[in-house]
């Protein structure tokens, strides 16, 4: 499958309307942020018995998973640990489990995350049927029910919500772009890129790293310039380059947008831990976590 | 008072609460609510360093001798600032109540600042109320949480026209320091809940009030710098700042500090434990012996001193409030002036603080 995070078929869960324009814009020339156990791919934990029964290997179901983010966090639901639990059926019949860090996530990220969990893993080959199942959440039979439902984000929150959620989504992936301005510009500023010089440069002129390709990606996904040629510094709401006077405000507000991001999934991953003991699939550790001693909460009085 | 070096510090937490989240206060039918806010909140205190963990009896409902000890015997601080969430709909007598918190201070004169809250869907009567406990309380502030449901709405923003009614309401009372704080649920629910434009047009409606984002609008921390280096009037609320980053993420503490200091300055942060998530002192102890990393990461963002401490500890809190601090805990004339852009700062300070 392609890695595109935003699959073309998004839409049939979040309704009429299709994705985000130019959320198919173009191929990315490189994976989005592969994790050590995707790498894996189909060869590793796979029932042989559902594989003879010409149903897909878990390892699929969760590499396709891997696409999926939270639109917030900007990172693999995989990663963050919100995937509890993950089967499949010799006859292609898929289960998900999910989990959030609380009982009050937003209700309209976490219908996202349902809802292209749900399209990601219906859309792996030998899937017959899907079942997403968003645990321990106040809106969870709202979302569940509407996911299955294929009844959009407005149906499934009939007169609470005026619209879908795609400029909801777009917002963020801006502010995905900033941050990723940040996680590109910092190191080449601190190997002796000046400044000044950021703006007249293009992406192609940028060493590869994930950092580039994970922007890239973003910015594809916008319909934003995302080619070697295409400049490094641009607004992400107008595309426009960004131009020497102000490109100071702009480093600076790619930075705290960054810092704001991974700041809350530091959060959002201690609250994880506090509220399930057990590890998520596929899991991983932010840079600064924890060891297992400060997970399990002591019980003072 | 915090007393470090042989200097005194003068502590006014910011943001603290008296609640009773146990299952006596649940109400019927809204139990699964009532105990997800407070297991919520629960998980919050396992960001914390696990000697200060409660077990979650003991955090559902604790005792007003816990609370003065824990929050003023042992956790430095002088005078505290009741910041009461209602709740009504998940728990019978409200989660914390201007009266209960009211009831609870009058036994400690001197001790506690009564804010009050008020909800714009209350209309007339809501005005009424808001209007009685500012009489009964002298409240000078008022909490607002944004994603209250009342009855079938998941919420409102602050730019709501009934809201307006009510932001008038309190330039005419001298409530005068809009404590806001944005919750995951508002009207229409395809929009970002956390979204602190509202609060931008606000601010800049209002002049003579003083907004203080609490938990600097977590999780956009950006949008609420970018919105408040522009913005006199407005400041930063640091709990879940100190409590929920310091000691799970020490790193990001430190860049979010330095993104503060940057963008809104010394002057304009207030302390605030977020009792009884989290107890002040250990909060008041590791920012106090808190300093800015001296590696490159962090290399271009301001310093914050002993002077810049103060402030946020106290002295920012203390001139919005106009609580009465003795001259060993001020600053030295040159040192800036806590609290720098307040606007109401022709009102008397009043002996608030038994300080």
């Amino acid at each position: 499958m392609t890695r595109n995070t935003i699959p073309p078929k998004a839409s049939r869960t979040e309704g009429r309307g299709g994705g985000l324009p130019g959320s198919s814009g173009g191929p990315s020339p490189r994976p989005g942020p592969v994790s050590a156990a995707s790498r894996t791919g189909g060869h590793a934990g796979a029932p042989m018995a559902s594989r003879a029964g010409g149903s897909p290997p878990v390892d699929a179901l969760l590499t396709a998973l891997d696409a999926v983010r939270d639109p917030e966090l900007d990172e693999p639901i995989t990663s963050l640990g919100f995937v509890a639990s993950c089967t499949v059926s010799a006859a292609g019949d898929a289960q998900v489990r999910l989990r959030l860090p609380t009982y009050f996530c937003a209700p309209n990220f976490a219908f996202l995350m349902v809802a292209d969990a749900y399209d990601a893993v219906s859309a792996v080959p030998g899937v017959r049927s899907t079942e997403v199942v968003l645990e321990d959440h106040f809106a969870a039979d709202a979302i569940n029910g509407g996911v299955a439902a294929r009844a959009g984000f407005a149906r499934t929150f009939d007169g609470e919500a005026v619209g879908e959620l795609h400029d909801l989504r777009a917002d963020f992936l801006r502010k995905a772009v900033m941050a990723g301005t940040d996680q590109v510009c910092r190191p080449l500023l601190a190997a002796g890129t000046s400044p000044a010089d950021l703006p007249g440069m293009t992406l192609g002129d940028v060493p590869p790293s994930t950092a580039l390709d994970r922007l890239r990606q973003r910015r594809a996904e916008l319909g934003l310039p995302s080619e070697d040629g295409a400049p490094l510094l641009i607004d992400p709401a107008t595309g426009a380059r960004v131009t020497g006077d102000a490109m100071p405000l702009h480093l600076r507000r790619a930075r705290t947008t960054r810092i704001s991001i991974e700041a809350n999934g530091g959060i959002c991953r201690g609250m994880l831990r506090h509220r399930y003991d057990s590890q998520g699939l596929r899991e991983e550790k932010d840079s600064e976590g924890r060891p297992a001693v400060w997970l399990s909460p002591a019980t003072r009085r | 008072m915090y007393e470090k070096n042989g200097e005194k510090y003068f502590v006014v937490d910011g943001h603290m609460h008296y609640w009773n989240a146990a299952p006596d206060n649940w109400v019927p039918g809204a139990e699964q609510y009532a105990k997800g806010w407070i297991e919520c909140f629960h998980a919050y205190q396992g960001l914390g360093p696990p000697e200060t963990h409660w077990s979650i009896e003991h955090f559902q409902k604790y005792s007003e001798d816990d609370l003065m000890k824990d929050v003023f015997e042992d956790g430095y601080v002088d005078v505290a600032i009741f910041q009461p969430t209602y709740l009504k709909e998940w728990y019978k007598e409200g989660f914390n109540t201007t009266e209960r918190n009211a009831l609870m201070g009058e036994r400690h004169p001197g001790k506690f600042v009564y804010n009050t809250r008020w909800d714009p869907r209350d209309g007339d009567q809501g005005l009424e109320v808001l209007r009685r406990n500012v009489e009964r309380f002298g409240s000078k502030g008022c909490k607002l949480y944004s994603a209250e449901w009342n009855a079938g709405s998941r919420g409102w923003k602050l730019t709501d026209p009934a809201a307006y009614r009510y932001l008038e309401a309190c330039q005419e009372l001298g409530v005068k320091n809009i404590h806001v704080h944005k919750g995951p649920t508002i009207w229409p629910l395809d929009k970002d809940a956390f979204d602190v434009a509202d609060v931008d047009h606000a601010a800049t409606d209002f002049p003579g009030l003083n907004f203080i984002v609490e938990h600097v609008g977590l999780p956009r921390i950006e949008d609420f710098c970018f919105m408040a280096t522009q913005e006199p009037n407005v400041y930063a609320g640091l709990a879940v700042v100190i409590g929920g980053l310091m000691h799970a993420r020490p790193r990001f503490f430190a860049k979010v500090m330095g993104e503060l200091l940057f963008w809104v300055g010394e002057d304009k942060m207030l302390f605030g434990s977020d009792y009884a998530i989290w107890e002040p002192k250990w909060q008041v102890e590791g920012f106090m012996d808190w300093e800015m990393p001296d590696s490159e990461e962090f290399a271009d963002y301001p310093r914050l001193n002993a002077v810049g401490k103060r402030k946020i500890l106290g002295l920012n809190a203390a001139a919005l409030y106009d609580i009465k601090v003795p001259d060993e805990f001020q600053l030295p004339a040159e040192a800036g002036t806590p609290g720098a852009h307040e606007v109401l700062g022709e009102s008397e300070q009043q002996p608030v603080a038994g300080a």
